[in-house]
């Protein structure tokens, strides 16, 4: 005892403040903790606990339903993309390869055109933001049942949706198997999806037009920049951020794509993405493969937000 | 401020208290010794009816228990199949549940999950009123687990009579070349399309009844139990057959589920379609009388069955209830009460026709005399794994139309599903 209270630096004053200091901390921070934790043990339990019991099945020979399996380690992972069945899961890979590159930059550029001309000045700005914006307002099932339709692969006499229209206005030659062209077919699917998303991406980059300082364009005219000049050298550069946060959100939504493939197509051969393929494991109860596709897409979706989040984090610290 | 802090732990503690009794409050709730949960997925249309006859003979036949319905319904069965397997996983099974007799009640077998009714089948006379080829079907390494509540086929060919007549066909082919010849007088006639074809399990079901022509009943059964390869000539052979027959079909069939190839049927875009029996209650329904139906060129008296079958789980709390409602499905009276609704035919070979409309009266005449052959995509040749490696192959061959790929990943899928 006597050596403690040697060693302890003796001020009275002091010690009585730290130890005033180390409840109220918990005073501070404790209430906030309290109200925190039910989402945070909700999201321990059923987001990353799950997370890890998908990761500990997919590890697994859990083959059936109703078995358990023993642990094989990355063998399923191996079979994924070795001993697969026609290569099936390549394929879904490669099919939402396509996807995500047609939806990507379809929807970029789509919404980046409406962003600019809207951004001029357009008398009736307000209804065209509307108009643009509307279809995000509609579910993926919902316009994938009206996109079914439009995209009929019929052609000739048995065409119907858009085959019919070119038919009729005699333009044969734009009549096309949509997404049941084996090759390209997954960039047909991308269009319902431009047509939703374009026009969020219009309003975001529309939002970030309107962040920049209307100093900076006076000052770039001023300078005798011409309007093209402006935008590369001024505007453009501004909009880094939003064209990020554009391409992360995208990019997020159609590695996850799911709803919109079911409802136009249904789960086959053709169309089938890694999402709709864990469905169709799941259903034949084959548990440890589900996981296995399971987990390679939420690397794929981490390889996109991953670096977002550091990026952001690292900017917020910054400023 | 105090007081903000106060209430902040106050909500806290709340959100706590709900999350805790939200998850105890699950489980619970008495069983009364009496009832029997009967799980299905037939929660509507034609299968509703059926089941509703069975109760209500059930009910007659054994009084002292209770029905309690368990139907689980949506994605054709698929939902039902998810719920089962997580309620046999935590050993909380029905009473009993429905399954496609045949080869997709192996994992439960496997699994020791079912109980063996051998027994009663003798006690109750199953083992003589059902046909030996579908008894054979049912056993498994000499015991049978479940009892079949009625029959389908799946190897009719439905025609459209105005069409044929108008192209001067007047009789259905039976063989395949001349199913060819009649398929290009067709559409020499005008018919683009004469033979109606949705996407995979249609296509898979058309694949089959080619196989069955090529190989016949005996060596197409082998296919599914690892005695024919898949890799012979004589598949090949059917391979390229089938590949001909697609090019008569409709090109956007991988669009069309089966009511949409039956529509052009009807419409007389196309004068054939190979589906199950369950299209005669559907024309009949749609009220479109000019249809015709054979049996699938070349598959001369194979009778290609499907059967939805119930079974005594292992750890049913009323396992003498769940024999009764068994015994009850397996009567003469509890099929008739069943399949006049749902329009099937009854797996007992002592059915009387006369209690059945026209198409169930042929059908019945056939399965007595036929050989019964089992179904992939239905589930009574081949485990559910099986079934999604073939679908998924068969709809890769629908675009590309490469045969050596296809025979490749069917033996592929044979191999790695035979083996378990």
């Amino acid at each position: 005892m006597t050596t403690s209270s040697a060693t302890l630096p003796p001020a009275p004053g002091s010690r009585r403040r730290r130890r005033r200091s180390a409840p109220g901390g918990v005073r501070r921070w404790g209430p906030g903790l309290l109200l925190l934790s039910p989402s945070l043990i909700l999201l321990a339990v059923f987001v990353y606990g799950l997370i890890a019991w998908t990761a500990r099945l997919s590890l697994t020979d859990q083959h059936t339903a109703i078995r358990s399996g023993s642990v094989v380690g990355l063998k399923n992972y191996v079979d994924l993309f070795v001993n697969d069945i026609n290569g099936r899961f390549t394929h879904s890979l490669k099919n939402l390869l396509i996807f995500t590159v047609v939806f990507m930059v379809g929807a970029l550029v789509m919404g980046l055109i409406w962003a600019l001309i809207l951004e001029r000045g357009l008398p009736g700005e307000g209804v065209f933001r509307a108009v643009y914006l509307f279809p995000m307002a509609v579910s993926f099932v919902a316009s994938g049942v009206v996109w079914r339709w439009l995209m009929n692969s019929g052609t000739g006499e048995q065409a119907g949706g858009l085959n019919r229209i070119f038919h009729d206005l005699h333009l044969g030659f734009l009549e096309n198997p949509w997404w049941t062209d084996p090759q390209w077919g997954m960039a047909a699917m991308a269009v319902p999806a431009i047509w939703q998303l374009a026009g969020y991406v219009m309003a975001l980059f529309l939002a970030g037009f309107r962040g920049i300082p209307p100093e900076l364009r006076e000052a770039a005219q001023v300078d005798g920049a011409t309007t093209y000049q402006m935008y590369r050298h001024v505007l453009f550069p501004q909009l880094t951020p939003t064209a990020l946060s554009v391409l992360i959100i995208l990019g997020h939504m159609s590695m996850k794509m799911f709803d919109l493939i079911m409802s136009v197509s249904g789960a086959q051969w053709i169309t089938e993405v890694p999402a709709v393929y864990v469905w169709q494991t799941l259903l034949t109860s084959d548990y440890a493969k589900a996981a296995a596709i399971s987990v390679v897409l939420l690397l794929l979706v981490a390889v996109v937000i991953v670096p977002y989040l550091v990026y952001n984090n690292r900017v917020e610290r910054r400023s | 401020m105090r007081f903000s802090k106060r209430a902040a732990v106050a909500a806290a503690g709340i959100a706590v208290a709900l999350l805790a009794s939200a998850c105890g409050s699950s489980g619970g709730g008495g069983q009364a010794s009496k009832d029997v949960e009967v799980f299905t997925w037939w929660a509507d249309g034609g299968e509703k009816a059926g089941l509703d006859g069975l109760v209500s003979q059930f009910k007659t036949d054994c009084s002292q228990y209770n029905f309690q319905n368990g139907a689980v319904s949506g994605g054709a069965g698929s939902n039902a199949k998810q719920v089962l397997a997580s309620r046999l996983q935590q050993a909380q099974p029905p009473d009993t549940f429905q399954a496609h007799a045949g080869a997709e009640l192996t994992d439960y077998i496997n699994a020791g999950q079912v109980e063996d009714l051998s027994a009663q089948y003798k006690e109750w006379g199953l083992d003589s009123a059902f046909p030996k080829g579908l008894i054979d079907s049912l056993t498994v390494q000499g015991k049978i687990y479940s009892v079949p509540a009625n029959i389908h086929r799946a190897n009719v060919l439905w025609t459209n009579k105005t069409v044929l007549a108008n192209a001067g066909v007047n009789e259905v082919p039976k063989t395949l070349p001349e199913f060819f010849t009649v398929l290009d007088t067709l559409k020499a006639k005008g018919v683009q399309t004469p033979l109606a074809v949705g996407k995979d399990w249609t296509q898979q079901m058309l694949f089959e009844a080619v196989l069955i022509s090529d190989l016949g009943a005996e060596k197409f059964t082998g296919l599914w139990n690892g005695k024919t390869s898949w890799t012979g000539a004589d598949v090949t052979q059917a391979l390229n057959d089938y590949k001909k027959l697609l090019s008569y079909s409709n090109k956007d069939r991988d669009t069309f589920d089966w009511t949409d190839a039956e529509k052009l049927l009807m419409d007389g875009k196309a004068a054939f379609q190979l589906m199950g029996d369950w299209e005669a209650a559907d024309l009949d329904t749609k009220g479109f009388k000019d249809y015709g139906y054979a049996v699938f060129p070349g598959n001369g008296n194979a009778y290609q069955w499907l059967a939805d079958s119930f079974v005594l789980p292992k750890g049913a709390k009323n396992a003498e209830g769940t024999k009764c409602w068994l015994k009850t499905l397996g009567s003469a009276a509890g099929q008739k009460a069943f399949n006049t609704k749902k329009g099937s035919i009854p797996a007992r070979t002592d059915a009387n026709a006369a209690d059945y409309p026209a198409y169930q009266q042929t059908a019945i005449a056939d399965w007595k005399s036929g050989v019964p052959v089992p179904s992939c995509p239905h589930g009574s040749a081949c485990s559910q794994g099986w079934q999604g490696a073939v679908a998924s192959a068969q709809g890769k061959f629908s675009s590309d139309q490469d045969v050596a790929a296809l025979q490749k990943a069917l033996d592929a899928a044979a191999k790695q599903y035979t083996k378990k």
